[in-house]
């Protein structure tokens, strides 16, 4: 470690730095605090920003390239605003693209046109905008399985990852009000989803439609209302959520994973003058230039090729953008269920689907609380489980991971089947089938995977790295000389939490007894300090007994001799 | 004038003007109908070396007339190819799915196995067997005189769900599929509208005019020219 590690307490937000207030860097930082401190009095935060402490880790990237596509995001939208036109009032096309002068086409889908076409750096920026929200949710979804996977939404964070849920919502929400605004065949398509299942909701649906649409679909008000949603609305509630997810982050301190000298009680990491300042800063320019690239040779969304809008056209190969995926695929595979109640249709088609989305997010959002329930603890975390750690909640969410996995993929099985020259039917039936037993037998092989590595991590700990020498005694027994781990590398290995399964009675629910049963039933029992005791003994016993007879010397014949 | 007044009544009088009405609109017809048999100038001897070639590649699914065979099942091996006409197999012999290398879900392309003579002398053959649609005339392939922008309208609404909106193909049931159309020879996508091989419905005069199917040609080019950048690399490269 060098001699920039500084550590916070928490309980106090004391900051104890090593390089203490005569550095360079602390007078350099005192200068941006003072100027500002005399004026509005802010060199109390300027300070406090500057010397916070981050740990540091690659996982923890994700968070921050979610924050810098969005930024991105906010520049190229900025840049398409002063092109685009959100009007479905009728014109004539008359631009430089070929196959599609003389159409009559909106306003909308022609200065979408015009910015592909005629508006200098306008297609690299429409590509930069499209891309960096496939990108941006890409990093809000792993970023959101980093936490998941580390357990770093337990206590106290559990209100900061329901803010990042809302964040991947709204995401989802402003990528879908954006690729409906160019008005053509394959966002009117995406619109014309929408509708239906806005339609299949009983008694509501045909109110919200007419609300939604100002009439019939498509009508000419959707898509300035979409605009006012996705310039205005939406990206005004991402960037409140976005500083309430900051100053939640910075009120409750980074997690850390399990280190030497890391605890629940510090943060083990760099300060962010001038480490995180320069790193994140480099780091933004380095999304910015692979985005740009992306965007620069790999076109995306030709919405030339889709024509202006008109309701009855369908392409073949349409698929939403990449994050709408599931919620496609639940449509595909559903069977074409629907039943009449008193005239009325209910199409069951769309409202299971739009049930099971909901469930799926639902499970997202409150697992923080189910597992806190189970658990029954009331700690706060700051240091973050290792996956194998915790079986259950691993298998839970690779499982949800696999649910979500094979929706997306049935929303491409037209392209599936076409690439890997299959029957699409045979296709759907798997992935019908595939829907109900891969998150389940992803659950078990996952959750088993992790009980394997805890058992490995345990001998590990006990025994240490096997070293492939035998020595053979004089009895004929044969050991295996074994390298014992640092205290470092041991302290990662036996510092988790351990939970067992509670019994029904005194307070405890027989579901909550149920619960941490399916939880806890199966676990490995982590290395006590007797059993850590007895290891190092036996370890001392046979070193011992390998001096005695290698004399110290654990080279092979061979390897003497070539010396 | 009063003689013909005078038997205005009379109980024939209705059946002779239905009579009269009969003639007139079939005569209409005949004369007006849509003329998709035209006879390209094959002689005799393209007929002949055709019926060498069919007997010698086609009619062990096809049957040696044409007939086409059943199956013990009653289910079909080759269909009849009586009144096809020279345009389909223009297209099937030509785009090299005939003859057929396996038996699929589909028909393949593939390099063709007969050379443009032999493609030509089968067409006579099974031409001659019945009236069916030509091959098409050179200025319904001139795509010079064609409007992309209507053809893109055709497109869309006729086409693309089939074969997507930029022309990269697109899966159907049960392992069929509708092949990529951008790049191909302007005669074969004519002769494929005009005839609906496999899976394809028929697109035929009166459906599409031939200048229509101009158009789509044209929409199609110029999709070519100025690169379709949706299109999934995996699904232009397969077919």
């Amino acid at each position: 470690m060098c001699d920039h590690v500084s550590t916070t307490t928490p309980s106090t937000r004391k900051q104890t730095s090593v390089d203490a207030n005569n550095s360079r860097v602390y007078k350099l930082g005192a200068v941006g605090g003072d100027w500002l401190d005399k004026r509005v009095a802010g060199g109390g935060l300027i300070k406090f920003m500057a010397r916070k402490i981050f740990p540091d880790h690659w996982s923890f990237m994700f968070g921050e390239v979610a924050l810098y596509s969005f930024v991105i995001l906010l520049i190229s939208g900025t840049f398409l605003t002063m092109f685009f036109d959100p009007s479905m009032s009728e014109v004539v096309y008359n631009g430089p693209y070929e196959a599609l002068q003389g159409a009559t086409m909106s306003r909308a889908y022609e200065s979408t046109l015009e910015i592909s076409f005629e508006v200098t750096g306008g297609l690299l920026f429409r590509q930069m905008h499209h891309w960096s929200a496939l990108v941006f949710m890409v990093a809000i979804f792993v970023h959101m399985f980093r936490v998941f996977f580390t357990g770093a939404f337990r206590k106290p964070r559990e209100l900061n990852w329901l803010v990042g849920f809302t964040l991947m919502v709204l995401g989802m929400v402003a990528g879908f009000s954006g690729y409906s605004l160019p008005d053509d065949v394959l966002s009117g398509n995406g619109l014309r989803v929408v509708e239906g299942l806005m339609k299949s909701m009983p008694v509501v649906g045909t109110y919200l439609v007419m609300l939604m649409f100002g009439g019939e679909f498509p009508g000419t008000d959707i898509i300035p209302r979409l605009f006012t949603v996705h310039i205005l609305l939406v990206p005004a509630m991402i960037l409140g959520l976005i500083a309430i997810h900051l100053v939640l982050l910075v009120l409750h301190k980074h997690t850390q994973y399990p280190g030497p000298g890391r605890t629940e009680r510090n943060v083990v990491g760099f300060p962010v003058f001038p480490v995180y300042a320069a790193k994140a800063g480099g780091f933004f320019f380095l999304v910015f230039g692979i985005i740009t690239m992306i965007s620069a040779t790999t076109s995306i969304n030709g919405v030339w090729n889709y024509g202006p809008y008109d309701p009855s056209p369908v392409s073949a190969g349409s698929q939403p953008d990449w994050y709408m995926l599931w919620t496609d695929g639940g449509l595909r595979l559903i069977p074409g269920w629907e039943s009449t109640i008193f005239g009325y249709v209910l199409s069951w088609n769309m409202l299971i689907p739009m049930g099971i989305y909901g469930l799926l997010l639902a499970a997202l959002a409150l697992y923080p609380f189910l597992e806190a329930w189970v658990t029954g603890d009331d700690r706060e975390h700051h240091l973050n489980d290792l996956p194998y750690n915790t079986p259950v909640r691993t298998g839970l969410g690779v499982a949800w991971i696999m649910t979500y996995l094979i929706l997306a993929l049935a929303a491409t099985n037209d392209l599936i089947a076409i690439a890997l020259d299959l029957s699409i039917n045979d296709l759907t039936w798997a992935l019908r089938i595939g829907f109900f037993v891969v998150p389940v037998l992803s659950f078990y092989i996952t959750k088993r995977l992790c009980l394997s590595i805890q058992r490995q991590k345990r001998d590990l700990a006990l025994h240490g790295e096997e070293t492939s020498r035998i020595v053979r005694t004089d009895t004929g027994n044969m050991i295996e000389i074994h390298a014992p781990l640092s205290e470092y590398d041991r302290w990662v290995l036996v510092q988790h939490d351990d939970y067992r399964p509670l019994k029904a009675g005194k307070g405890v629910s027989a579901l909550r007894a149920k619960a941490t049963s399916f939880f806890f039933k199966d676990r490995i029992d982590p290395v006590t300090p007797a059993e850590l005791r007895e290891a190092l003994e036996h370890h001392g016993h046979e070193k011992h007994v390998i001096d005695e007879l290698t004399g110290g010397d654990y080279r092979t014949p061979s390897e003497k001799s070539s010396h | 004038m009063k003689a013909l007044a005078a038997r205005r009544h009379h109980p024939m009088a209705l059946l002779v003007i239905l009579l009269l009405a009969l003639v007139a609109t079939g005569g209409l017809y005949a004369a007006l109908q849509p003329q998709t048999a035209q006879a390209e100038a094959y002689t005799e001897d393209d007929v002949d070396a055709g019926e060498a070639l069919f007997l010698a590649n086609c009619a062990t699914c096809h049957g040696r007339n044409a007939e086409g065979l059943l199956d013990a099942d009653g289910g079909t091996i080759g269909p009849s190819l009586i009144g096809v006409g020279a345009a389909s197999v223009d297209f099937q012999v030509g785009t090299g799915r005939m003859p057929m290398q396996s038996a699929g879900a589909q028909a393949a392309r593939k390099p063709p196995q007969m050379n443009e003579e032999q493609t030509r002398q089968l067409a006579a053959y099974v031409a001659s067997l019945g009236p069916g649609p030509a091959v098409p005339d050179e200025e319904w392939l001139d795509t010079s005189k064609g409007d992309a922008t209507k053809g893109g309208e055709i497109f869309r609404i006729n086409c693309a769900m089939c074969h997507n909106a930029a022309g990269a193909g697109g899966a159907l049931t049960r392992g069929k599929y509708a092949p990529p159309v951008v790049g191909l020879e302007s005669k074969h996508v004519y002769e494929a509208m005009e005839t609906g091989p496999q899976n394809m419905p028929v697109f035929n005069d009166t459906n599409l005019s031939p200048s229509d199917k101009r158009d789509v040609i044209r929409y199609l080019e110029t999709l070519d020219e100025t690169g379709s950048p949706a299109v999934s690399p995996w699904a232009r490269s397969v077919r």
